[in-house]
């Protein structure tokens, strides 16, 4: 009798062990979740009151009903007997933050450049997996050795060079350099030696296909899972490529996002707290909202590169 | 089965659409990458500001290394330098570590069979989100949020709370050690979910049959991790240190924007921000492109360190591999040769 009720107690013990770990476990991950998503929920919250009601309250916990009066401020569409202050205020947010030219600007750089990056990184990695040739080796090392130079290093000669090639205030300087990916073409490298039958090309060689349509017709379908979690990727990070934007788009009609954000953040004088707000959470919501509907989809993506890598 | 003959066919006439395939890259590469960076490199040896067209040698580098040079201000240009280096140094070790920590932690507590967590998923969803939301943004969001006077929400929610008086606000934004701790914290949250899911897939690599072994044997968790996951953990971890170390040097939006008003604040001035305000500097042809320009080199000189350290890791394992196979196919010939009395 007694060794069974020590088995038992054992037994039990280990198992309030493991469910007291497991709560504190969860408490410190709920923690930390909180700490990941407030900030952005007072965000939206202080986006929908008022300056003066945030001047008088600024720690606001739940949504106002100014959400409509902070959109026609930015959107400079007053009524007509709004005060002098309110116009000025007005004029200075919609001629700096202007939602829609942002949104299009940053939609068609992050978008081209995306295309551009996953079809040519595509092509590269294709070139160097299914074709034997001198400096097959030699491309693919220079590709991994050149990996990690940051953007900066070259970023003084960048936009001296553009400046000479006029390409200021130009988008080509901002799409077109991603053609050239090294570390989307490491992954593809890397997914296509993995799970990219070179048969496949020898049918198509036979079947009388010719070498760029078998990459178009054959390859791309058959590498679309990488392509997708590499597109994602790329389009995140184009979109927030605030360094790069800032330095190339000086005119206020091709400014970007980020770059709205930031002259806003510079504002001096005729602040209104509560358009602010309305403007970071502008920013952010097309990248949260896309973020959450494939968000499973990218932490695999995430998982992936940290495997390979 | 490819024949000898079939081969030779193959990259006989293949071997051009290779060259093809791989143009495209390389052509832009070299144009968009390559010559800027060989571009920034001579604009290192040239001056600044009016005199941009005129030969310098090695000023800039004297000047922001040691503070000698022909101008004047060359010691405040290397009191700059080497104030941006250190606030670089400072901003990264103070966001990694904390980072490293926490990831390592909740790495571990999410990959233990045992513990049963429930929303996994979610939480992993959450904590990866802060990464992907534009650094601009993220800025501005900080800014808003803690303010340095009592109209902004965590200064006001401090007050109301009673933690703070009223009339000493903190001074998250403009005080110098504040802001920097503010920038780490910043840092810290952008990236703890991204270190945590790559360490979680490393974690998922190593074979669970260790863990069971270990705990038949009665290691407890603590022994486990010490043990077990931290060794294996040893090749990913260097490469988050190395890769967050690269990407502390190009840290550049979150100190940049970090402040009110219309100018950076100086006491977070990192090296990319030191790059981009000399380049950036007046009007496009009369920028500071010398002094930009020898420290993106210098920048560069460190990257090319820690990079190829990265990169002597991960090709030694090949190369100790290949080593082994050449040391047994050299003790099977002799063995052949001793069983067949062959002699050289």
């Amino acid at each position: 009798m007694s060794t069974k009720s020590q088995y038992g107690e054992v037994k039990d013990d280990y198992h309030k062990k493991i469910m007291a770990k497991s709560i504190a476990i969860l408490v410190v991950c709920i923690i930390l979740t909180l700490i990941c998503l407030v900030p952005i929920y007072i965000l939206i919250v202080n986006s929908t009151h008022s300056s003066n009601d945030l001047a008088q309250n600024p720690s606001r916990f739940f949504f106002g009903t100014h959400l409509g009066d902070n959109l026609k401020t930015l959107m400079n569409n007053l009524p007509a007997d709004a005060s002098k202050t309110a116009k000025r205020v007005a004029a200075q947010y919609s001629s700096t933050f202007s939602v829609g030219k942002g949104y299009l600007n940053s939609l068609i750089i992050a978008g081209c450049s995306t295309l551009l990056t996953v079809f040519f990184s595509a092509m590269t990695a294709y070139g160097l997996t299914v074709y034997e040739f001198k400096l097959n080796s030699a491309a693919y090392t220079f590709i991994i050795g050149v990996m990690m130079i940051p953007v900066q290093v070259s970023s003084a000669g960048f936009v001296r060079f553009m400046y000479s090639l006029k390409l200021i205030n130009s988008f080509i300087p901002l799409i077109v350099p991603a053609i050239a990916a090294p570390a989307v073409i490491f992954f593809m490298v890397s997914y296509m030696k993995s799970s990219f039958p070179l048969e496949i090309v020898e049918a198509a060689r036979i079947d009388g296909c010719t070498e760029f349509r078998t990459f178009v017709t054959i390859a791309i379908p058959m590498m679309k899972p990488a392509i997708a979690v590499q597109a994602i990727f790329a389009f995140v990070s184009n979109w927030n490529n605030y360094y790069t934007q800032n330095m190339i788009l000086k005119n206020a009609d091709y400014s970007t996002v980020p770059i709205m954000v930031s002259k806003v953040l510079a504002f001096d004088k005729n602040i209104d707290n509560g358009v602010n707000y309305l403007c970071v959470t502008l920013s952010i919501l097309p990248i949260v909202v896309v973020y959450f509907i494939l968000s499973k989809f990218i932490i695999a993506g995430v998982a992936l590169g940290g495997v390979k890598e | 089965m490819a024949s000898a003959a079939q081969s030779r066919i193959k990259s006989i006439s293949y071997a051009k659409y290779g060259y093809m395939f791989i143009a495209p890259f390389f052509l832009v590469y070299c144009f968009f990458q390559i010559w800027p960076l060989i571009y920034t490199f001579i604009l290192s040896f040239k001056g600044n500001q009016a005199n941009n067209a005129e030969w310098v040698g090695f000023d800039n580098y004297s000047q922001i290394l040691f503070g000698t040079g022909s101008s004047q201000g060359a010691a405040g240009v290397h009191e700059e330098f080497a104030r941006a280096l250190g606030n670089t140094f400072v901003l990264w070790f103070g966001n990694f570590i904390p980072q490293i920590l926490l990831s390592l932690l909740l790495a571990v507590w999410f990959t233990d069979a045992k513990v049963k967590l429930p929303g996994k998923g979610f939480f992993k969803i959450v904590m990866y989100m802060p990464n992907i939301i534009t650094a601009a943004s993220v800025a501005a969001l900080y800014v808003n949020l803690f303010g340095d006077s009592k109209y902004y929400f965590v200064n006001s929610t401090l007050m109301k709370l009673g933690f703070i008086a009223e009339s000493d606000p903190i001074q998250f934004v403009a005080g110098p050690t504040a802001s920097k701790v503010m920038v780490m914290f910043i840092q810290t949250w952008l990236w703890f979910g991204n270190t945590m899911i790559m360490l979680m897939s490393g974690i998922m690599g190593i074979s669970p049959s260790l863990f069971e072994a270990a705990d038949i044997d009665g290691a407890n968790s603590t022994q486990q991790f010490f043990k077990i996951t931290l060794p294996l953990l040893q090749p990913i971890m260097v490469y988050t240190l190395v890769t967050s170390m690269i990407g502390g040097l190009q840290m550049f939006d979150l100190p940049y924007l970090y402040h009110n008003g219309a100018n950076f604040s100086k006491q977070l001035e990192t090296v990319a921000v030191y790059i981009y305000y000399n380049f950036n500097k007046g009007t496009v042809d009369q920028a500071s492109y010398g002094f930009a320009g020898a420290a993106s080199i210098i920048i560069f000189a460190i990257t090319a360190v820690l990079g190829s350290i990265t990169f002597y890791m991960n090709r030694d394992k090949d190369a100790i591999a290949k080593k082994k196979q050449r040391k047994k196919a050299e003790k099977q010939m002799k063995a052949k040769m001793k069983q067949g009395g062959l002699s050289i």
